[in-house]
């Protein structure tokens, strides 16, 4: 009886603080991402065919994820099997070192191959502010000079950007303010294919 | 955690044990930097940092000058050799002056210990200590755990023993103190007047029989005999000190396990380890050298990360 009293009031306290003070939209579904995640494979294709020159590179942390899911695409259903990859981190480029409140912790940087004269697209779940993009421009020049960048991401926050940078292909616009949050929850790290916009 | 709990790099003593796992894991990424085709990060951009050198060195000033422009700070070069030192400037003055050149970060070596401790009391700016006399050189100790882990795994539970002049090294000392933070069993050998008395106070084995002590452990640092500290004469001469305490290719070969021998250099070859030991696959001495830039890197980025604008 008590343990279920207890649990009740956990649950009551949650709700009243979630409703008070932050507040979550699901902006796509599992079925949503899918169809996405699909459709951005398709483009990709469409515009690199064989991938004899084209090297896909994940955004270290969040854009590993998305890399990983539209790869697995591309063997599956396109076979194209010999994909090179890398995993690029970009904190020792950032702007806002020293700046930032938080310390910066750095992630792994993974890119066996040099990236001269290839047609690099970089892959990232949400393009926010442009800045990480800009830190990765700089990044991805210590492996040479590619013939040429595009940008894949997720989600574009449009109204949100500090930088001229824009996607060459797009998952879903967002239009959030910047007291928002949009969250990218894949399957292999939170269980569930899942966008949500969160209020604070 | 990702910050370190000090703002200044004094001495091991100093450290915690998370400061040194945060400082290696920054490390890693330091090193795939520098096997890059292009190994420089803008990230100290806007960072000036002064070399003071007030004793001789090479290897340690060249590695964090590397370090440094890797990570693309401004440096300034100074000795004391060439410097108004000579003339009677005090260390304080000397550094307030440059400082007031907008100096953000130090890297000092001295002769006499305490001296970065002293400086870090008097003056704006963080200090990292490159060596100060008989004391500490933290960030040698730091590359010697660093290779370590990256031979064998971990440092935790290894059993190191660090050979030779241990009552004037700070290589021995910032070493025991590293190693005894993440957990390794340290024995010192060497001749009972090269070991300081307050050996007991630090929980360190002595062993003055060189064979049982390769024999123990996983690990053996060997350590230059430093003839330029020294005013009275510890043991009778070079050639029986090699023939006690020198490591040869014929011991290491009578062992009953493979063991790793480390040099913190400059080596004296046919002194305290011999070349065919020294260019042997069980010396990690380069591999030693080349973390030596990683660790600083990691060092200096994650003190000048605290240095708000």
């Amino acid at each position: 009886m008590i343990r279920r009293i207890k649990k009740y009031l956990i649950f009551a306290l949650r709700t009243f603080i979630s409703t008070q003070y932050m507040s979550q939209k699901v902006l796509l579904t599992a079925k949503e991402v899918q169809i996405i995640l699909q459709r951005l494979a398709c483009q990709l294709v469409e515009n690199h065919s064989d991938f004899s020159n084209t090297v896909l590179i994940g955004i270290q942390p969040r854009g590993i994820f998305l890399l990983n899911r539209l790869q697995e695409i591309l063997e599956k259903e396109y076979q194209i099997n010999d994909l090179k990859t890398g995993q690029l981190d970009i904190t020792f480029y950032r702007d806002d070192f020293r700046r930032s409140d938080k310390p910066l912790e750095a992630n792994k940087t993974k890119i066996d191959f040099v990236v001269e004269d290839k047609r690099v697209v970089f892959i990232d779940d949400v393009l926010y502010t442009g800045r990480s993009i800009r830190a990765a421009l700089t990044a991805i020049q210590s492996f040479g000079r590619p013939k040429e960048i595009e940008l894949l991401s997720f989600i574009d926050r449009r109204f949100s950007r500090h930088l001229p940078i824009q996607p060459d292909y797009n998952g879903r616009q967002v239009d959030a303010i910047n007291e928002e949050k949009v969250k990218v929850n894949w399957k292999e790290n939170e269980g569930e294919d899942i966008v949500y916009l969160i209020s604070k | 955690m990702s910050e370190l709990s000090v703002n200044h790099l004094l001495g091991i003593k100093y450290l915690q044990k998370s400061d040194i796992d945060l400082i290696f894991n920054t490390a890693d990424h330091f090193k795939e930097v520098i096997n890059r085709p292009i190994k420089k990060v803008p990230s100290l951009r806007d960072i000036t940092i002064a070399n003071l050198f007030f004793e001789n060195s090479t290897r340690t000033r060249l590695s964090f000058e590397l370090a440094e422009k890797r990570l693309s700070a401004d440096t300034i070069n100074f000795s004391a050799a060439s410097s108004s030192v000579k003339k009677g400037e005090t260390l304080i003055d000397t550094v307030n002056n440059i400082l007031s050149m907008k100096v953000d970060m130090v890297v000092m070596r001295h002769p006499n210990p305490g001296a970065g401790i002293f400086l870090s009391k008097h003056v704006k700016a963080s200090i990292v200590n490159a060596g100060d006399g008989a004391h500490e050189h933290p960030t040698q100790a730091l590359l010697d755990s660093y290779s370590i882990r990256e031979r064998l795994g971990e440092v935790a539970g290894k059993n190191v023993v660090i050979v030779g002049d241990i009552l004037h090294s700070r290589v021995a000392l910032s070493n025991i103190f590293a190693l005894k933070l993440q957990g390794a069993n340290v024995k010192v050998c060497g001749p009972k007047t090269l070991i300081p008395k307050y050996i007991d106070s630090l929980d360190v084995e002595v062993e003055t029989n060189l064979i049982k002590a390769l024999e123990w452990c996983d690990v053996a640092n060997m350590l230059r005999v430093q003839n330029e500290r020294m005013d009275i004469s510890y043991f009778p001469s070079t050639r029986e000190y090699t023939q006690q305490f020198g490591l040869n290719k014929k011991i290491l070969n009578s062992l009953n396990k493979e063991i790793i021998v480390m040099h913190p250099g400059p080596i004296n070859r046919g002194v305290e380890i011999t070349s065919d030991v020294a260019d042997s696959d069980q010396a990690i001495i380069l591999d030693q050298v080349q973390n030596g830039v990683a660790i600083r890197m990691a060092a200096i980025y994650l003190l000048a990360s605290k240095i708000k604008q």
